[in-house]
């Protein structure tokens, strides 16, 4: 093997300044301060914002399978909200056993108990999604009406099974008394459980961003939501790729429900359903595949929804369509579209 | 024309309700570039999709070192050692250079680790990678990026490599580029399909030539009689060489 110098004119220019298209960004910030002089108090808008960041946090934690799944394999999965029922049931379950330890005042005790009801709900809904994709999803690819009926289909057949293993009355997912109570900022009452919320959903996108940044698997998944023909060509076996990325997603909807349950501290069957909505308001804000746009979008979604149900409740019925409207006006493609072949 | 290391026999190709490729029989020598020729539709890129497992084949049988290959799955294609670099280039915009070289290291799972030496000739033969290295691919000309989709088809060593119109779109002094790099190429002796439609690019690069028209390959012969014979080159290409320059 030689090296040869070639002259290459033309072609050494530097490229355009890398830029980062950080207006997205701003909007954050931007409607936070716009609610500042509206909600009349600065601890109402603490309290506000805090609530709005937690919910934001527990959506983006649901949703974020949900936009990998589609911009890999354009599968739309309106089944994604019988992981989030199934997280808190199983949660439900695992608590039920250790209730002495969720009532203890020891944070270390109540630990105990949440940590192994988050990961065995993770493993159990995870192990759902396993079926899910191989049983539900895989004979419709590339079929999206179809897949957009058969997945509603699993959801509702899922619902039903969960009612005839736990019951279709409401049950209780009480909150470890450590995570009860407020914390108070000057005026401002924050409640621990938000704070440990919007903390859990940091962790998990810095934790996402590190893997789709700094490991191939990362790159791949980055490279396959492009173009996942080109993936192929190069050795990689887009499918399994994808199988991998769907049960994490589920798993991820699971403690997404098991955090969203614990938020409500009630849970019913249709828990998973109501939020679906939701979860496309937010990938499609974010722009479809979009790690950092679901982000985003989550946050958007989360503080809109406070802010308007404080200043105009009947607002708040439409105040995410009208949210989704108003962003595709400006980003028809989303906050953060993606670039596919 | 040596043994061939890539064989196709009476290969058709149906799109949905399209019958596309009507019995192709191509033969790429090892060791060789054979140039696939051809206007505007006459199947040359669904050649290259079909043999790559993009488009299953219909009839006929493709044999890539003596093993059967029709229809088998991409990646598996891919893993037997051919490398291919599409006519969009396939590029991964969000990615860096680097990162877009890493992915076509199948078994390296750090930048670090790719052969340096390897990379070392790569960058001698593109140097305008190891200037953008972490720049986003997306960011970069469409020269650059050409240079990048060959770079990353030769990554690793790859036993035939199938370029899909490395010319189309280029300055002429990045073509006279790329056809410096694909010397150093062959040099190497790999084996190499090229589908063109720039005839002055092909003639300089190939040593045997097949040209294709309506989806069936309607001659096969070196490059050098190719070259040599105008009247040919008008009847196959509807063209001439000394025309074209």
């Amino acid at each position: 093997m030689t090296t040869t110098a070639t002259t290459v004119p033309a072609t050494d220019a530097l490229p355009a300044e890398v830029k980062t298209d950080r207006l997205p960004l701003l909007l954050i910030p931007a409607l936070a301060l716009l609610a500042l002089p509206l909600t009349g108090s600065f601890s109402t808008w603490v309290t506000l914002t805090f609530a709005g960041l937690a919910m934001g946090m527990i959506i983006f934690i649901i949703a974020s399978g949900l936009t990998l799944v589609f911009g890999l394999m354009d599968v739309l999965n309106f089944g994604h909200g019988l992981f989030i029922t199934l997280g808190a049931y199983v949660a439900v379950s695992v608590i039920g056993r250790m209730i002495g330890y969720v009532e203890s005042p020891s944070l270390m005790r109540n630990l105990m108990a949440v940590v192994p009801a988050m990961l065995i709900a993770m493993v159990v809904v995870g192990a759902v999604g396993f079926v899910f994709e191989r049983v539900i999803i895989r004979p419709v690819y590339g079929q999206p009406l179809k897949q957009i009926m058969i997945t509603m289909g699993g959801m509702i057949v899922g619902v039903e099974l969960v009612k005839v293993i736990w019951g279709a009355q409401a049950l209780p997912l009480p909150l470890p008394a450590a995570f009860s109570g407020s914390l108070l900022f000057g005026d401002a009452a924050v409640e621990k459980y938000r704070l440990i919320t919007t903390v859990v959903g940091l962790l998990v996108f810095a934790a996402m961003l590190w893997v789709l940044s700094r490991t191939k698997v990362g790159l791949l998944i980055r490279a396959g939501v492009q173009d996942r023909e080109m993936v192929e060509s190069l050795g990689y076996r887009i499918g399994l790729l994808f199988f991998g990325v769907f049960i994490a997603g589920a798993a991820l909807a699971g403690l997404g429900g098991v955090m969203w349950g614990m938020y409500q501290q009630t849970i019913v069957p249709e828990m998973g359903g109501a939020i679906n909505v939701l979860l496309f308001i937010v990938i499609i804000i974010g722009g479809l595949g979009s790690v950092g746009g679901c982000f985003i979008g989550a946050l958007l979604v989360g503080l809109v929804a406070n802010y308007t149900g404080f200043l105009a409740p009947k607002v708040a019925l439409f105040s995410n369509i009208l949210l989704m409207v108003l962003i595709l006006l400006w980003r028809p493609q989303g906050l953060y579209p993606v670039v596919k072949r | 024309m040596s043994e061939p290391m890539l064989d196709l026999q009476g290969v058709h190709t149906r799109i949905g309700a399209y019958h596309i490729l009507h019995g192709v029989d191509l033969q790429v020598a090892k060791g060789e570039m054979t140039v696939l020729l051809g206007r505007n539709g006459a199947g040359k890129t669904t050649t290259l999709r079909t043999i790559m497992g993009l488009w299953p084949t219909a009839e006929g049988t493709i044999t890539f070192q003596g093993e059967s290959i029709a229809s088998r799955p991409t990646p598996e294609i891919s893993r037997r050692g051919i490398a291919y670099v599409p006519e969009n280039m396939g590029i991964f915009s969000d990615l860096t250079v680097c990162e877009n070289m890493l992915l076509a290291a199948c078994d390296t799972k750090r930048a670090e680790d790719l052969d340096a030496k390897r990379l070392e000739w790569i960058f001698g033969l593109f140097p305008a990678l190891r200037k953008f290295w972490q720049y986003p691919a997306g960011l970069l000309s469409g020269g650059q990026k050409q240079m990048l989709a060959v770079a990353r088809g030769i990554v690793e060593p790859r036993k035939l490599l199938l370029v899909d119109e490395p010319s189309k779109g280029l300055a002429p002094a990045i073509i006279q580029n790329m056809i410096t790099a694909f010397r150093e190429l062959k040099q190497t002796e790999t084996t190499i399909l090229l589908v063109e439609q720039n005839f002055n690019f092909a003639r300089q690069l190939g040593d045997q030539v097949a040209v294709m028209d309506g989806g069936r390959i309607v001659h096969s012969g070196t490059m050098a009689s190719l070259v040599a014979d105008e009247a040919l080159q008008q009847h196959l290409l509807g063209l001439s060489l000394t025309a074209h320059q």
